[in-house]
């Protein structure tokens, strides 16, 4: 029993991860119809610049988590400007191969000048133990990233469902040809999009941290279970991309401990199962799909 | 107010417009009727700026709108209602009404206006826009455009696939517009429909004008259109 709890939020946690940076993958698709394949490289380099920062000016881990975010959107913002946007009204599958390309020129570039052994953090004291509840031992790292990744997809979901950009957001995810026609000019709110579905990776990347190695190469083989979560989700799906990716978490959890060997391939087959049965994913429309 | 000249319309090699000139003036009602595929909704989506592969000029209230994007022809007054209704699933009835920007605030209808007209629209105001029925689709879809203020409406085949009292409801929703003073280019198979709410016809066929007929010829020649569109 405690055992399967531990496992519980250690896939929780785990899926924290997925869930905050297919958030901002299915943003990105929904408006710009763009699949990043620079999401996982972008995790990386959110880690890689809350290191460097913290080893640069002695940046904390909690002013990292607001610092870093800020940095990736301009970094959104600058890669929407320079590259995406002139290739956003050709096939998609260019800027398919863009991100592609793109994933390559970052990893090679970190492991040029911070190399392959990994960047070391300094772990804050505060989530280096573990809380205790009657029998129950649970890591505080894991609580915490598992609670902070929930406050960010509700405020996130609160974006979506409360505020006029959320609704031009829906509504060109849906129908981005007729968003247009109605009057609503979305290409204003292209870029500012792309950022924030950046900086979401990022801050997946800032979370992870304190306790995975922070390497060049962090991000390959993220960005492989994350397109398992999108298209598990629903590919635009918001709501999708999140309990998709809490439901990855746990699967790659029970995995590691009942059945290392499987444990990658588990989540394959839980993708494959998805598209025979739904192909638009488990959130998705079908006319979309 | 409306003025399309010499419109060639492609998909690929394929032309599926050819030196289309429709004119509409300020408060007239026109249909375009034709059979299926004639190039209607072609003719519409390039109005609105939807259709990229195009030739010719579409000039509004006397500036040329042919090179603008389709947000901004909405903004100067077009409101195109799509021939599938175009209703999102993922908003609410009243997130679909307020979607688009009011680009007229002198002529756009109130919230409370547009419930007032369509209770059914208030009393669904948060289930989502695709939970209505057909009916109420395509009248959310119209008090959508109406709300913006527009001053002229791209009617897609608004009553396809209703029942007749709903049609009736179209229609005096229509005519209702029509007393405002709001123009309408309206696309429609029924051609009772079309006699009884417009002033001038175009008869589309194979993406060509084969006639301009005013509504007094066209109800004279009702049965022989009727038989010609083959309904
Ligand atoms: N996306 C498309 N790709 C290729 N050809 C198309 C496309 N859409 C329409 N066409 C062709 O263009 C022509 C005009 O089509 P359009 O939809 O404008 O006709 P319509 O008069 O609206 O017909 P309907 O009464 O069926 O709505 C038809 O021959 C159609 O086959
Ligand atoms: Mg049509």
């Amino acid at each position: 029993m405690n055992e399967i709890l531990q496992y519980t939020l250690q896939g929780l946690a785990a899926g924290s991860f997925y869930a905050l940076a297919a958030l901002g993958l299915a943003i990105i698709f929904g408006v710009l119809g763009v699949v990043n394949f620079a999401h996982g490289a972008c995790y990386m380099l959110g880690a890689v610049v809350a290191a460097v920062l913290q080893d640069l000016l002695g940046l904390n881990f909690w002013l990292a988590l607001l610092v870093v975010p800020v940095v990736m959107f301009v970094f959104g913002v600058v890669i929407e400007r320079l590259l995406v946007s002139r290739l956003i009204a050709l096939d998609p599958l260019y800027n398919f191969l863009l991100t592609f390309g793109l994933t390559l020129l970052l990893v090679d570039l970190v492991k040029r000048q911070y190399g392959v052994s990994g960047l070391p953090y300094t772990r804050p004291d505060l989530l280096t133990g573990q809380i205790t509840l009657g029998a129950l031992r649970l890591p505080t790292y894991q609580v915490f990233v598992l609670a902070f990744s929930l406050l960010v997809c509700a405020a996130v979901w609160l974006l979506m469902t409360r505020t006029r950009i959320g609704m031009i957001v829906r509504a060109s995810t849906e129908k981005s040809e007729l968003t247009r026609a109605l009057g609503v000019d979305v290409n204003r709110w292209v870029t500012p999009v792309f950022g924030f579905g950046i900086a979401l990776a990022g801050l997946a990347g800032v979370l992870a941290a304190p306790f995975r190695a922070i390497t060049a190469d962090m991000g390959s083989s993220f960005i492989i279970i994350l397109f398992a979560v999108v298209v598990i989700g629903g590919l635009g799906s918001i709501v999708g991309a999140v309990v998709a990716g809490f439901i990855v978490g746990l699967v790659e959890a029970f995995g590691q401990a009942y059945a290392p060997a499987l444990s990658q391939i588990a989540i394959f087959v839980l993708m494959a199962l998805v598209i025979l049965v739904r192909p638009a994913g488990l959130f998705g429309r079908e006319e979309n799909a | 107010m409306l003025e399309v000249r010499g419109l060639d319309a492609f998909y690929g090699d394929a032309q599926a417009l050819h030196g289309v000139d429709v004119t509409v003036a300020p408060g007239e009602v026109v249909t375009l009727v034709g059979r299926n595929g004639a190039g209607k909704t072609t003719l519409l989506r390039s109005v609105m700026g939807l259709h990229s592969d195009v030739r010719g000029t579409v000039t509004l209230d006397g500036e040329d709108i042919t090179g603008l994007h389709p947000h901004q022809r909405a903004r100067r007054g077009l409101g195109w209602v799509q021939d599938d209704r175009g209703i999102y699933a993922s908003l609410s009835v009243e997130e679909n009404l307020t979607l688009p920007p009011v680009t007229d605030p002198g002529s756009a209808w109130s919230l409370s206006q547009v419930y007032d007209a369509f209770p059914v629209l208030a009393d669904r105001r948060r289930a989502p826009g695709t939970t209505l029925s057909g009916g109420e689709q395509q009248m959310l879809a119209v008090a959508r455009v109406l709300r913006t203020g527009a001053r002229m409406l791209l009617l897609d085949e608004p009553s396809e696939g209703l029942a007749p009292v709903i049609v009736q409801r179209i229609r005096d929703i229509l005519l209702e517009v029509k007393a405002r003073g709001t123009t309408v280019l309206l696309v429609e198979q029924n051609v009772k429909f079309a006699a009884t709410v417009a002033d001038r016809h175009y008869v589309l066929a194979e993406g060509s004008v084969a006639a301009d007929l005013d509504n007094a010829e066209f109800t004279a020649r009702q049965s022989e259109l009727l038989e010609y569109l083959g309904i």
